[in-house]
């Protein structure tokens, strides 16, 4: 009989789905993958529920109050939390706007902007409510592991999964994270 | 604007020439300039860079490293308040609070008509005497509230500070206990005509009888450092006396140039005699510009009946001089190679080391630096004899020790102490009859508690450079840890990543603890972070950085313990709270508009 596989969930917060972009990098090393690994909710299987899992990886960082909902859903249900990319580690891009007022970028994008008809700021009870700054993960939950790199290499993050897949603590060259 | 019309430039011009258009002169030069102009425009560090021959650059970044230089506009009066625990401690935040009422100001603001600058600084070394505060760089003790009404008046009279009562500017010594450094008879010239007498090496030979280490806390043998440089080839050699006193909770080194000066300087002298200097710098801190006057009153004195200058004590190959170079607010230069930084003008970011200052110190030159305590004893040492020194303290730690005592004690003030005394009679003799722990040493030494205070202060068990701050039951002991987390956070000098970030990082988890949102995982992140920082940072200010935490964590468990929530982790910051804002914009009160922390974590449950 077939060992079990391991359960893996995947998610993209406040992030540009680059990191998943760089997970389908793996290539021909997707078919090994997917022969040790069950995916649960994921972009990759449109699976909305999220169920028990053993890994857990975030790409993107925290900007509205539905990344907090899922984000502590993905901390309740994985036993380990990764944080892979520079925003679910720094807030990255969309953190640039943490030094400025939400006001001011609201105010910036829905009522000064060119062209506009009707100018108003979304308030949509469906829309999210963003938060007045972005955060990385870890500000708001336990984080057992961080990959960074914007995004991570498709190698680091073979290496990286591979290395949990197998049991072992994940140490990565100092070449598979040195992007200057 | 006024402050830089081409006429107050020239002024600048008139300040560098004076100093000899000297690169080496760079902060002094500032210095003056800043007290001409209240701050330093771009225009006046332009005009130095060119009349001195140097890059813009580096003339910005010296007026930027320093916190007592200013490259914005500051208020006619500059008021900071000394923000240490021991200031704390006796209550200076209401004062802040109410002399910025007084006068219409923010914390860290200049008033609009430029008349006041109110905000904080580092501890200024008047821990027994405090709260104090610095006035245009003039310190200022016992505030209360009497004398803060006073101050606001006064500086609402625009009254010059040459007019505002004497009593304000008052330090005391408070020396409590005297041994056989402060309370024995010293006869100026004595510790000179003693190395004429009986020549260089047998002075070398007395003190290294003596067991004399470095006093400033590092506990370095001052013979081998003295020899050392003594047989350093180098055409010119230096004397530095480090008088950089920045440790918070120290205040020994101001009492010595207060009511010493001529001890040191004789120290200092000999140390010239002995290792074939000629010239000599005390380096003292900026907090301390208040002794300026006297002590070059105390120089020139020495020179009149030739103790210091040519042809000291009438021998034609005694030449020695010295000179005072003022810091401008930067506890990092009491590390000796950034001290040395920045004697040469420069910004004060310590030195790769090796090679040592006793080989390439001041300009490159073989140099002695010791700290003023150290002259003192040196100076008696080569009158007394070394084996009359070695006879107190212990077999690792001769001598004497001054101590700096404050915070929850009755009687304040400088103790000194044969080395080998305990934590335990110390306390007892200043009246600290509720101590629940002691930070020894300053932020940068360690914590600890009641169960360890049949230690012995000495280089063998608890080396200390003198600061000694009590703790009393009443006291919370993470109150000071924030507060010294928030010290390292100002006074790291920005080189170095481990200890530039390092120290915020430590500060936020200090905070996010102390006002009730850490876990156990945050204690834990505290612990890791503090052996990276001390093992990865460039200097003794990054390494020792994390003491404090490390040692409360191992000391008072308790203190952190009893903050804690009990979850496995908490965000730092109020979740609902960070979108208020958002429901303001959006006028939106449905459900999807809170983050209800109950709520959360029985949703996230599966």
């Amino acid at each position: 009989m077939n060992e079990p596989r391991l359960k893996i969930a995947t998610c993209s917060l406040a992030g540009c789905f680059g990191c998943h972009m760089s997970l389908l990098d793996l290539d021909e090393r997707l078919f090994e993958l997917a022969e040790r690994i069950e995916l649960d909710r994921s972009p990759l299987t449109d699976i909305k529920e999220l169920g028990f899992c053993d890994i857990g990886l975030i790409e993107g960082g925290v900007c509205n109050a539905e990344n907090v909902h899922v984000l502590l859903e993905f901390r309740a249900r994985c036993k380990t939390l990764v944080a892979i990319g520079a925003c679910a580690l720094n807030g990255g891009v969309p953190a640039l706007r943490n030094q400025f007022t939400l006001s001011d970028c609201l105010e910036e994008s829905y009522l000064r902007g060119i062209g506009l008809v009707n100018a108003q700021i979304p308030s949509d009870p469906e829309l999210p409510l963003l938060l007045n700054k972005v955060h990385p993960l870890h500000e708001i939950v336990r984080i057992d592991y961080f990959l960074p790199g914007c995004p991570p290499a498709a190698d680091a993050i073979w290496t990286f999964i591979s290395q949990l897949l197998s049991g072992q603590p994940p140490a990565l060259s100092y070449t598979q994270i040195h992007y200057d | 604007m006024a402050e830089t019309s081409p006429v107050r430039i020239d002024g600048v011009r008139d300040i560098v020439q004076r100093h000899g258009a000297l690169p080496t002169r760079l902060l002094q030069i500032l210095r003056e300039i800043q007290d001409d102009l209240r701050w330093l425009p771009a225009e006046a560090l332009d005009s130095v860079a060119e009349a001195l021959g140097i890059a813009p650059d580096r003339v910005r970044r010296v007026a930027e490293f320093y916190a007592f230089l200013y490259t914005a506009p500051r208020g006619a009066y500059n008021i900071l308040f000394s923000d240490n625990i021991t200031d704390r401690m006796l209550g200076n935040r209401a004062l802040l609070h109410a002399l910025c009422a007084r006068l219409g100001v923010g914390i860290g603001e200049t008033r609009a008509d430029g008349r006041v600058t109110v905000g904080t600084t580092s501890c200024t070394g008047m821990c027994d005497q405090g709260p104090a505060a610095l006035v245009n760089g003039q310190a200022v003790t016992r505030l209360d509230a009497a004398r803060i009404a006073s101050i606001a008046t006064l500086v609402e009279q625009q009254a010059p500070l040459e007019q505002w009562p004497r009593e304000l500017f008052e330090v005391t010594s408070n020396i409590r206990r005297a041994d056989i450094l402060l309370g024995r008879h010293f006869a100026d010239g004595a510790a000179l005509r003693a190395v004429l007498k009986r020549g260089p090496a047998a002075i070398l030979d007395e003190l290294l009888k003596s067991g004399l280490r470095g006093q400033g806390g590092a506990g370095f043998k001052s013979a081998a450092k003295w020899r050392s440089c003594r047989e350093a080839s180098g055409a010119v050699k230096y004397v530095v006396c480090n008088a950089d006193e920045g440790e918070p909770g120290t205040f020994k080194d101001r009492v010595l140039m207060q009511d010493f000066a001529d001890l040191v300087f004789e120290g200092m002298t000999l140390c010239g005699r002995v290792m074939g200097a000629r010239q000599g710098f005390v380096y003292l801190r900026g907090e301390y510009r208040y002794l300026l006057d006297a002590l070059r009153d105390t120089l020139q004195r020495r020179r009149e009946v030739g103790l210091l200058g040519t042809a000291i004590l009438g021998e034609p190959d005694f030449n020695f001089d010295i000179e005072i170079h003022l810091g401008a607010g930067a506890y990092v230069c009491g590390e000796e190679s950034a001290l040395i930084e920045s004697l040469e003008g420069k910004h004060g970011v310590p030195r790769i080391r090796p090679p040592f200052p006793t080989t390439h110190g001041y300009l490159n030159q073989p140099t002695v630096v010791n700290n003023v305590e150290t002259f003192a004893a040196a100076a008696k040492i080569a009158v007394e004899g070394g084996d009359w020194f070695a006879s107190r303290g212990t077999a690792e730690s001769k001598g004497t020790k001054l101590l700096s005592l404050s915070g929850d004690c009755e009687r304040p003030g400088i103790y000194e102490y044969p080395f080998g005394v305990t934590v335990r009679r110390v306390l007892e003799d200043c009246g600290a009859r509720d101590a629940q722990g002691i930070q020894m040493a300053g932020p940068a030494g360690h914590m600890i508690s009641a169960k360890l205070f049949d230690r012995r202060i000495c280089f063998e068990d608890l080396a200390t450079g003198g600061s000694f701050m009590v703790f009393d039951q009443q006291r919370d002991i993470l109150d000071g840890i924030r507060n010294f987390t928030h010290f390292f956070v100002h006074e790291s000098c920005g080189f170095c990543t481990p200890c530039r970030v390092g120290t915020v990082l430590m500060r936020d988890l200090v905070i996010k603890v102390h006002t009730g949102h850490g876990t156990r995982y945050d204690l834990e992140e505290m612990r890791t972070l503090g052996r990276i920082m001390q093992v990865a940072c460039h200097c003794g200010l990054g390494q020792t950085a994390p003491n404090p935490v490390l040692d409360s964590l191992e000391q008072f468990p308790e203190a952190y313990e009893r903050r804690l929530r009990s979850t496995a982790f908490e965000p730092a910051f109020d979740l609902n709270a960070a979108l208020e804002e958002a429901r303001r914009l959006t006028g939106r009160h449905d459900p999807g508009a809170y983050l209800n922390e109950e709520e959360l974590l029985l949703g996230a449950m599966p």
